[in-house]
């Protein structure tokens, strides 16, 4: 077989093997930074292998700030942004009422927004109302932009939520209050996880909204950018990379358990075998 | 009917039921969903600890019946009344019921057990009886073992026992089942028939059963009710339902409607329209004149050879159109007329008798007992039991065009 034939054979493989690079190289490059040893203040050339910065990767005061105002920025706003997002999916799915139509439809105008449109907003905004700028108006602005992936996120759980539960839990002495909160809550959990961790991410890499409305605090993708001006530290590419690490954990995690319920429902429905489900009046 | 439950220590049970009966009282209760009604000024009596089956096809308000009862829907007008009591306003948390739903509904977050204890926290029933009435019920249903798992891990069947032992470890004064049995095969739907019935008479409590299916309301109910188009159309034991249906979509929903169109002539005297005049008490129940339909059973139908029928015994000529071999029986379809079809039933004797049986194209003489012909006015509601599309697979067809012979 000549190379050209195995070439034609798996085209599609190798095509995309091709793609899959594209993708990674610069996350592959970050990484493998981590453990340069540069010489003068750039890290942009090979200069020899060190776990030197991984030893000491909370060593630069400035990172450390700006890496907590971040994740302090973030919890914040993964929690305002879901329980607010969560509470606008359940009206937009339960209930009817004027506008419900409207409402959902606006709900995704702020993903199809512009960033910077956006920020400039929310800093006129700010301005006019002689806020001054920081970590409150920073989350305000997070939130704000969080929301509408919070509400998709719990929104597709709860179109799929099986009603019938919570009349079973009336149905057995449960007032709404407590169905709320034994059956509703814990089914909409996974979902609520979902929007937790997406707004989360969200927020810790947010730059341009930021860089609007942080005044003189520093998040950590600012710190970035401002010290690119000036020569980035190795210790970034280690922190860079530990987050990706803990992402793809996470989301590794969710696949398994994702898998696992699969598998489960097919099971059942072996062991089952059964016709099909009649049709309530 | 009021045996002592087995298992279940009485002193307890005794406890719990003390406090009423469990009987259900519907007076001129209508349901509307926007211009639709459900349901149309239905008045039933449910006694305590009976079986009772709501029988008929999708649409005909049986669920919306049970819902009412469970506190689901609130009814548009009329009452709901629980061992006496008026339960217009009441949520379904506060009412006296228990639910078996269609599809089970079990919490898919909590175990078996989480399951079954459910209903007992919220009664703040001590810890260590809930332990001890859950494991109890479970043990009932035969899934003792499994206690620890989650609803995903049982097959359907399992499934369907959790959800009854859910609802039957709170002891409600009324049990109230939503098609429990139609998501399961045939098999399955059989053995489970008979474990409910069991169970029922087991524990003595109401059951309020809801299904579509003839032959399940038939083998475990005390009484049914057929229901059409939001309305009774009969409510009587099984017996009577059968052999005796009261309209056109009675006789066509339980069981195959041989319905011959006919005349009653005054006394006990009926004619058949193109065929005998028959001699029967049951036409004493109508006035001359009146038309309405004879209905005689497939199985109560002898076959013989034209002109050789018995002389002392009413009968019709047709041509046999097509011949079923069914395993038990032979079912015959046989023309009467242009536009009606009797079935006929032929128990499977011996080989050889099957033989003898007439083909497709042979004529044929029908005749029966004038005590096997019951009389049976039009629906009320004009529709037949058309698209009922529920009942028995192999005969719905005959259905349907005995029907169209009105």
């Amino acid at each position: 077989m000549t190379l050209w034939q195995r070439l034609k054979d798996n085209a599609t493989l190798y095509v995309g093997l091709l793609v899959v690079f594209y993708m990674l190289a610069p996350i592959a490059v970050i990484a493998l930074f981590s453990f340069n040893d540069p010489t003068g203040k750039f890290n942009f050339e090979w200069v020899g292998f060190t776990t030197e910065y991984w030893a000491n990767a909370f060593d630069n005061q400035e990172i450390n700030d700006s890496l907590w105002l971040s994740i302090r920025l973030a919890f914040f706003t993964s929690l305002g942004a879901t329980i607010l997002g969560t509470l606008i999916a359940l009206a937009l799915v339960r209930y009817e009422f004027f506008g419900r139509k409207a409402a959902n439809l606006l709900i995704v105008i702020p993903i199809a927004t512009p960033e910077v449109v956006i920020g400039a907003a929310l800093l006129s905004l700010f301005v006019y109302a002689s806020a001054s700028l920081g970590f409150t108006t920073l989350l305000i602005a997070h939130i704000m932009f969080s929301i509408s992936f919070a509400v998709i996120v719990v929104r597709s759980r709860l179109i799929g939520f099986d009603r019938r539960l919570e009349e079973a839990a009336a149905d057995l002495g449960a007032s709404p209050l407590t169905t709320f909160f034994k059956v509703t809550l814990p089914l909409l959990l996974p979902g609520i996880a979902g929007a937790l961790m997406l707004t989360f991410a969200l927020s810790v890499d947010d730059f341009v909204i930021s860089n609007f409305n942080a005044g003189s605090s520093v998040t950590f993708p600012l710190y970035i950018f401002g010290a690119n001006q000036r020569g980035i530290p190795v210790q970034v590419n280690v922190i860079a990379t530990m987050l990706f690490l803990v992402a793809v954990i996470a989301i590794t995690f969710v696949i398994l358990q994702q898998r696992r319920v699969e598998k489960l429902v097919e099971k059942r429905a072996d062991d089952d075998n059964k016709a099909s489900v009649a049709i309530p009046i | 009917m009021e045996s002592e439950p087995e298992n279940v220590d009485s002193a307890d049970t005794a406890e719990v039921r003390s406090d009423g009966s469990g009987d259900v009282s519907l007076r001129g209760v209508t349901k509307d969903f926007g211009s639709f009604t459900a349901v149309d000024d239905i008045d039933l009596d449910i006694a305590d600890g009976e079986f009772f089956t709501m029988l008929g096809p999708s649409g005909c308000g049986k669920t919306t019946t049970l819902r009412m009862i469970a506190g689901f829907e609130q009814p548009t007008a009329g009452k709901v009344l629980i061992d006496g009591k008026d339960v217009a306003g009441e949520p379904p948390y506060k009412r006296p019921t228990n639910t078996v739903f269609q599809n089970y509904a079990l919490f898919p977050h909590m175990t078996l057990e989480e399951n079954v204890a459910f209903g007992l926290k919220r009664k703040k029933v001590p810890k260590a009886e809930i332990q001890r009435r859950v494991s109890e019920e479970l043990e009932r249903v035969g899934l003792g073992r499994e206690a620890k798992r989650k609803p995903a891990q049982l097959s359907g069947g399992q499934q369907q026992r959790v959800a009854l032992a859910r609802a039957l470890v709170n002891l409600p004064k009324v049990l109230l089942l939503d098609e429990p049995l139609g998501a399961l095969d045939l098999k399955l739907r059989k053995g489970l028939q008979v474990e409910l019935k069991r169970i029922q008479e087991e524990v003595g409590i109401t059951f309020v059963y809801v299904t579509h299916d003839q032959e399940e309301a038939l083998t475990m109910s005390d009484r049914i009710a057929v229901m059409n188009q939001g309305r009774i159309e009969q409510c009587a034991d099984p017996e009577q339902v059968y052999e005796k249906p009261s309209t056109t979509f009675v006789a066509g929903f339980i069981g195959v409607s041989n319905l011959l169109p006919a005349e009653v002539r005054g006394g006990n005297e009926v004619s058949i329209v193109d065929g005998p005049t028959v001699t029967t008490p049951d036409a004493g129940r109508f006035s001359a004149g009146e038309n309405l339909f004879a209905v005689v059973r497939p199985e109560k139908l002898d076959v013989s050879s034209p002109g050789e029928g018995p002389a002392d015994r009413p009968g019709i000529e047709g041509i046999v159109e097509s011949s079923l071999f069914l395993g038990t029986a032979t079912q015959l379809g046989v023309k009467v007329a242009d536009d009606s079809k009797l079935t006929v039933l032929v128990p499977n004797a011996s080989e050889e008798e099957r033989h003898r049986l007439p083909g497709g194209g042979a004529k044929v003489h029908l005749s029966w007992e004038p005590e096997h012909m019951h009389l049976v006015t039009e629906s009320p509601n004009g529709s037949g039991p058309n698209g009922a599309g529920a009942g028995e697979v192999s005969t719905s067809e005959e259905q349907q065009q005995g029907e169209e012979a009105k």
